[in-house]
């Protein structure tokens, strides 16, 4: 539940129902798969069937003469650039070299599912046969597919000139590990021999998919005059835009980007990966042409989240107060450097007071897709490690897991391993919480079990601007550049709203294209009802401040006459003359025309501000099959101030959901030739409605003093929890700590085995 | 004066020292104070006058991108760290 301000607030914390709500459930929303041009083509896209190969040629003559057959492009299309050229994907730099290559392979293929060269045709069935006569002489190389593999001394290197990086300094080494972060903070050697508790863990995490039900698609129109049009679905056109320039070579003022509504992202839309090829082959063919991806291209042809390997060692005193910590992390980049290995390092420890400790990271690359964000990317990974951990400690101390939680909560003014300081957070009210529920407190059944984790992630601000056209009937249409995938255009008009007394029913949002809008970064680091909201806010204000002028030319006084006070513009010494927002409106035509009101804002973020979300799980243990069967699920999380407290709990159940298909069903699988072997939803299982509970979704409200309503973006935090719950709930039923993720039947059952033999041997 | 916490892998160049106190009023002139004391510093934050692609610099545990010409005030606590975001 929101408190709604605690009675501050008129339309936060209210659940209006959402402006887009109709049209998608009845159809008319129109999405990327929808978009449809006169005389467009339809594209396709050759991509490699091995993990690992060199590319001697490509042959696309047979393809070209095809009948129907209107383009085709490989990466010799790609304009010349410099080796060590850099771009900005929308969240971070990367090397542009690394993304063209990505989008279409130069000299070797580095993952199945590689995009080699893409086809227009007039009909998708020719552009699926002109795909299948392009001839690719491949030399097949040995590939590596986890982080062991890839880190091991004389591994099969996937870039052979790529050499490792200790924080900024080029060791020189040519290696898979593109790069090792190290944090240390106090004396964790001498703590560490002083604990009275010690224990260590390691864990491995399988590579996931977002899972996003929307493939990506790109539609683009390339104009005699050089204009580029595309239509897409991504989580920032903007980024879009940069991206696609910088592979193509083309100036961003010469592409308009349309962001259409969009069916998941989760991370995994930040990059791009059709609309480069797509407005290729527009150029060359002089039509547009529509690409769209199938599900095993999803799975195999864009970033999951990365495999990891995880290891934590925490140490406590006599009183149960964690004197010590180690996190140890290699994060699977995939096929080229720039795995999140950064956010996880800044993750592992904390949740806790750490008063000595150190971090390790590691960047590897692999022979699969290059990894990209899942929600909070690497948290769930690392959460899963060091939350079991905990528990572990716990029960050595004899203390109950949630008071030696609650004992070495981060709090504000916690010190980070990483060095950086908490603000004001919510992780002691987050733990206090799952001691306030009923849930906790409720008994369990025959064979289950109960498991409680907590996790962390930031509250990334970064660019965005927002502008508003009040209408005469006092309606206003407030335009916005961040994509909208959890109902960030109702939370965004809300917090406008509020400003001016309005009903949000008044506010019109849509989100704009790249011509239509200010710079907007990207919908993703829990950033959109922050900083959108924190424009929307300015501009809302910018409208009041214009508002007031014009109530005070119709009254023929000084500004400075006129207040804007409970919805209403109020003449300062004559009671009878006010106004409301509506009322106002309708004389503007009169007082000066139109009113637009705008603001952009470049939010930065606090290093250590941000959410924290936690679980409390209830399991079921078949000991027979080893199937885990969710009984009982409630997800807490820090809202700062919840705008809407429909759309935060949809995020923390959603974010949930997916953490425990992470934690039980979902993983790439991989047969000895590095290829996935599940790439469809048949055999790549997320939870459905039938394997889960309805899960309890409990606000926590901790206002962030950051933002002028308290908001903290709650998009991320509550994926970390969920494996690491779920695990110490397996253990509280059947006494076995599983270390690696998936935890699938075959898994648990073995360690249940391993169990009976070690108790029966002990047994004599 | 600002207390300039030094990434540890960088620490070898400050002669193991985490945190060293830095005259300066931006981030410029501290990096540049850092340098003067400690060679090799300024190469591994920024290329040529910028801060390298991907670094963030928190000032009182804020970041934001005004880069080099960011104000320090008296007293405040610099980390050098890498950008994130998020999904």
């Amino acid at each position: 539940m929101s408190n709604n301000g605690n009675g501050k607030y008129k339309v936060i914390g209210t659940r209006p129902i959402r402006h887009d709500g109709t049209d998608k459930v009845t159809g008319r929303a129109i999405y990327g798969g929808d978009v449809r041009l006169p005389n467009m083509l339809f594209g396709a896209v050759l991509r490699s069937p091995h993990a690992h190969a060199r590319i001697k040629s490509i042959n696309t003559s047979k393809a070209e003469s095809l009948a129907g057959v209107k383009a085709v492009v490989t990466n010799a299309d790609l304009p010349p650039i410099q080796a060590d050229e850099m771009i900005d994907l929308g969240e971070g730099p990367a090397r542009l070299k690394f993304m063209r290559d990505n989008v279409l392979a130069s000299d070797k293929a580095l993952y199945r599912g590689h995009a080699i060269a893409a086809v227009a045709a007039i009909n998708p069935h020719i552009a699926d046969e002109a795909v299948s006569l392009i001839e690719v002489d491949y030399e097949v190389l040995p590939s590596v597919v986890t982080v062991h593999d890839a880190m091991r001394e004389g591994a099969t290197l996937v870039h052979e000139d790529l050499t490792t990086k200790e924080g900024d300094e080029d060791t020189g080494k040519k290696s898979n590990v593109a790069k090792h972060e190290h944090h240390k903070l106090g004396d964790p050697d001498k703590a560490f021999s002083e604990a009275y508790a010690v224990v260590e863990r390691e864990v491995d995490t399988a590579t996931v998919h977002q899972g996003y039900i929307e493939p990506h698609n790109a539609t683009a129109m390339w104009s005699p005059d050089g204009q580029l049009t595309i239509w897409t679905s991504t989580q920032g056109a903007f980024a879009a835009q940069k991206q696609t320039g910088a592979i193509i070579g083309h100036s961003v003022s010469k592409i308009k980007v349309i962001p259409a509504e969009i069916g998941g992202g989760f991370g995994g839309k930040i990059p791009v990966y059709l609309e480069p090829p797509a407005a290729l082959l527009s150029r060359k063919s002089g039509q547009p042409v529509k690409l769209i991806m199938t599900r095993s291209d999803v799975f195999e042809g864009t970033g999951p989240t990365p495999g990891s390997y995880v290891r934590v060692k925490m140490g406590a005193d006599k009183d149960g107060n964690i004197v010590a910590a180690e996190g140890y992390l290699a994060v699977e980049a995939g096929a080229y450097p720039g795995s999140p290995m950064f956010a996880g390092v800044m993750c592992v420890l904390s949740c806790y007071e750490v008063p000595n400790g150190t971090i390790d990271g590691y960047d590897v690359v692999v022979n699969k897709p290059r990894s990209f964000a899942y929600r909070a990317p690497v948290s769930t990974q690392v959460a899963f490690c060091t939350e079991t951990v905990v528990d572990e400690l716990a029960a050595k101390l004899g203390m109950d897991p949630l008071d030696f939680r609650l004992k070495n909560a981060a709090k504000e003014g916690t010190r980070r391993v990483d060095g950086n300081v908490y603000a004001r957070v919510g992780c002691v009210e987050a733990l206090e919480a799952i001691r306030d529920s009923k849930h906790y407190q409720a008994p369990l059944g025959k064979n289950q079990g109960r498991g409680i984790a907590v996790g962390y992630w930031f509250n990334v601000g970064l660019k965005s601007a927002v502008t508003a056209t009040v209408s005469r009937d006092g309606s206003v249409n407030l335009v916005e550049g961040s994509t909208d995938i959890g109902g960030s255009r109702t939370s965004i008009a809300m917090q406008f709203a509020e400003v001016l007394g309005l009903a949000v029913e008044d506010v019109n949002p849509q989100v704009a294209d790249t011509n239509s809008i200010g710079y907007t970064d990207v919908t993703g680091g829990s950033r959109t009802t922050y900083a959108t909201g924190m424009a929307a806010h300015d501009a809302a204000h910018d409208v009041k401040e214009k508002m007031l002028e014009r109530a005070a030319k119709l009254w023929e006084v000084d500004n400075d006459q006129v207040e804007f006070r409970d919805g209403m513009f109020l003449h300062k010494s004559d009671s009878s003359k006010k106004l409301s927002f509506k009322a106002l409106a309708g004389e503007l035509e009169d007082t000066g025309g139109p009113i637009v009101g705008s603001a952009s804002v470049d939010a930065g973020f606090l290093t250590a501000g941000g959410s924290f979300a936690a679980n409390i799980v209830d399991v079921e243990v078949d000991a027979d099959t080893g199937k885990t069967s969710i009984v009982r699920f409630t997800a807490i999380q820090d809202a700062g101030t919840a705008i809407h407290p429909s759309y935060v709990e949809g995020q923390m159940q959603g974010g949930s959901a997916q953490g425990i298909g992470w934690a039980l069903n979902e993983e790439y699988f991989y047969n000895d030739e590095g290829t996935m072997v599940n790439s469809t939803f048949l055999d790549y299982r997320i939870p459905t409605c039938l394997d889960l509970p309805s899960i309890e979704a409990v606000i926590v409200e901790v206002p962030n003093p950051s933002h002028p309503f308290g908001v903290r973006g709650v998009g991320e935090a509550n994926i970390a929890p969920p494996p690491a719950a779920i695990c110490n709930a397996i253990n509280d039923a059947v006494g076995v700590h599983l270390n690696e993720l998936p935890m699938r039947p075959d898994r648990l059952l073995t360690a249940l085995k391993q169990k009976q033999s070690t108790e029966a041997l002990a047994a004599g | 004066m600002p207390t300039v916490w030094i990434p540890s892998l960088m620490q070898k160049l400050t002669d193991g020292q985490s945190q060293i106190e830095v005259i300066g009023k931006t981030v410029r002139q501290i990096i540049d104070e850092l340098e003067a004391s400690y060679p090799g510093c300024k190469s591994r934050l920024c290329d040529d006058d910028r801060l390298k692609p991907g670094m963030a610099v928190a000032v009182d545990g804020e970041v934001n991108n005004e880069g080099m010409r960011r104000k320090v005030p008296k007293d405040s606590e610099v980390h050098f760290l890498p950008a994130i975001a998020g999904g």
